[in-house]
């Protein structure tokens, strides 16, 4: 079975997030980057358990520049067999999943893994887009996946459930939390993924559809009011009468 | 201007992050809203009191199928000639919105939180709620997928006409083998009250005071991931970066520390009460309210509390 796992960069969850450029550019200054946990936590480590239970293949793609190259070396440490690195900087989803779709087309892969979204954009757009490109069955937001022969079944979030669904392979599925657990890279991982094949291919160039033209803060909080941990009544009135929350 | 909006109408019912996007079509422009299945044209001739001022409706699939209703919101965009589609940004907007941006070459904007500003751009969550973005859609048609919670329904008064319409939706590649919804549980995402605990609770067993309080305020709970992942409660629950990010108007936590993983789930939050014996932990510096005491005392006091109101009021 041959399993393509999209992976983005994404800032270390604890980093301090500031704008520089009069708020058009985030500040990398002292960031570190990581995988995003999604791709990585369960659409990588999942990928990685069908491939040693069913045989095939891990590829990992990248849409970015030669400064994504150490993520990717860190989710090759983690296992995937080779990696791809479409070279451009894409500048929405719609960029990253043309670039991806357009490379994935030729490619016959049985599974295409995202994760449910990033962690620093949040837009949960670029799986449901390779998808229509590919005229593909996308399931969103899957937190079981298993492939038995040529079907693949899947259980998925709905709004106040979870749904059983079944699909035909190649399919594309965003993967959300509950499909895998964190898989820490060993030194022999970590070694080899200097050596396994990064390829980098030149991108295909879609038009960009959306860009973000600034950024902005939240207005900074009100400072906490502390009450009587024996008066809950007063809590229950500020909520009723300032609050206006119940 | 012609707006048209999708809505899922499951069961015969609207929920309310379909009265949620009507409102906030309405403010944009002529609502016309596009929806599949049985709901009965009652039902969808109330969606006026919201803004629609039509309702075109597909008797001929049930479901949020997203290849399906992508080819049935296509259909409806050629045939209306809106050049703005909204959808909510759940579970089924996040799987049909991106075909549709695909489909129709129009520039999706995720996780709105506000109407287009004069210059057209249009505000939405990053960094899992640690910032806002204001985006520029280039193409000629948009799409906006709107944050659950982000805009109250309004009523304006009025009925729409319904229409049945022959969106060409054809058949479902994935097959829905079971469907598992918990009764009389609330859908956290959509929650307008949510009643949290971490770690502090120490065990599942203690549950019982959160879920109570719940009851009593109508509220969904929640949990910290930690919590989430030594499996005293369900995957669901977790809210945080990388769990689910909500935006009630209230949110308590009771027993949680506040790390900034966790804050980055619930800051959207209108108020926030944090309730902790440390009065050092660090939520309290993103909380409204704050009270510093043990869970298991105070959660139960509240619990009273909230029921005195309720027998008063």
């Amino acid at each position: 079975m041959k399993i393509l796992v999209c992976i983005s960069k994404a800032p270390d969850t604890t980093s301090k997030i500031a704008f520089v450029e009069g708020n058009t550019k985030f500040d990398e200054s002292g960031v570190q980057y990581i995988v995003n946990p999604y791709d990585e936590w369960y659409a990588l480590v999942r990928g990685l358990e069908l491939k040693e239970s069913l045989g095939g293949t891990v590829t990992t793609v990248t849409v970015g520049t030669a400064s994504d190259d150490a993520t990717i070396r860190k989710a090759l440490a983690i296992g995937a067999d080779d990696a791809v690195r479409i070279d451009t900087e894409a500048k929405d989803a719609f960029q990253v999943a043309a670039e991806i779709a357009a490379y994935a087309k030729e490619q016959g892969f049985d599974l295409i893994l995202t994760g449910k979204e990033t962690i620093n954009y949040n837009g949960s757009q670029v799986g449901g887009m390779i998808a229509e490109h590919l005229d593909l069955p996308f399931v969103s937001l899957a937190t079981k996946l298993d492939v038995n022969g040529t079907t693949a079944s899947l259980e998925k979030e709905i709004v106040g459930g979870s749904q059983e669904v079944e699909a035909q392979l190649p399919v594309v599925v965003s993967c959300s939390k509950g499909m895998a657990e964190q898989r820490i890279p060993n030194m022999r991982g970590i070694m080899a993924a200097r050596t396994k094949p990064l390829n980098v291919v030149a991108a295909s160039n879609p038009e960009q559809l959306t860009g973000f033209v600034s950024y902005e803060l939240p207005a900074p909080k009100a400072a906490v009011k502390m009450i009587d941990p024996e008066n809950m009544d007063e809590l229950v009135a500020l909520l009723h009468n300032e609050a206006k929350v119940i | 201007m012609s707006v048209l909006v999708y809505i899922n109408s499951e069961n015969g019912k609207v929920a309310k992050n379909a009265l949620e996007v009507i409102t906030y079509g309405k403010k944009i422009g002529d609502v016309v809203v596009v929806t599949n299945g049985s709901t009965d044209n009652a039902t969808l001739e109330s969606l006026g009191a919201y803004g629609a001022s039509k309702v075109l409706v597909d008797r001929a699939f049930e479901g949020a199928d997203a290849q399906q209703v992508t080819r049935l919101v296509a259909k409806a965009a050629e045939s209306t000639g809106a050049t703005t589609i909204i959808f909510s940004n759940d579970l089924i907007g996040k799987a049909v919105a991106p075909r549709l941006s695909v489909r129709l070459k129009a520039g999706l904007v995720a996780g709105a939180i506000d109407t287009p500003d004069a210059d057209g751009n249009i505000k939405v969550n990053v960094f899992s709620g640690k910032a806002f973005g204001n985006v520029k859609v280039n193409s000629e048609m948009r799409i906006i997928a709107l944050l659950p919670n982000s805009f109250q329904p309004e009523e304006v008064g009025g009925t729409a006409s319904v229409e049945e319409f022959n969106g060409e939706a054809g058949t479902a590649a994935v097959t829905v083998k079971a469907t598992k919804k918990p009764e009389g549980s609330i859908p956290l995402p959509e929650a307008e009250l949510v009643v949290s605990a971490g770690r502090g609770l120490k065990g599942p067993e203690n549950w019982g005071i959160v879920e109570t309080l719940a009851q009593e305020l109508g509220a969904a709970t929640a949990c910290s991931r930690p919590v989430s992942d030594i499996g005293w409660r369900p995957h669901h629950e977790h809210v945080g970066q990388t769990g689910v990010a909500i935006r009630p108007n209230l949110y308590i936590a009771a027993g949680i520390s506040g790390a900034i993983q966790h804050l980055a789930g619930v800051n959207g939050s209108k108020t926030i009460v944090v309730i902790n014996t440390d009065e050092e932990a660090p939520f309290f510096k993103a909380a409204d309210y704050g009270i510093v005491g043990d869970a298991f005392e105070v959660l139960p006091r509240l619990t009273e509390a909230v029921k005195k109101f309720k027998a008063a009021n």
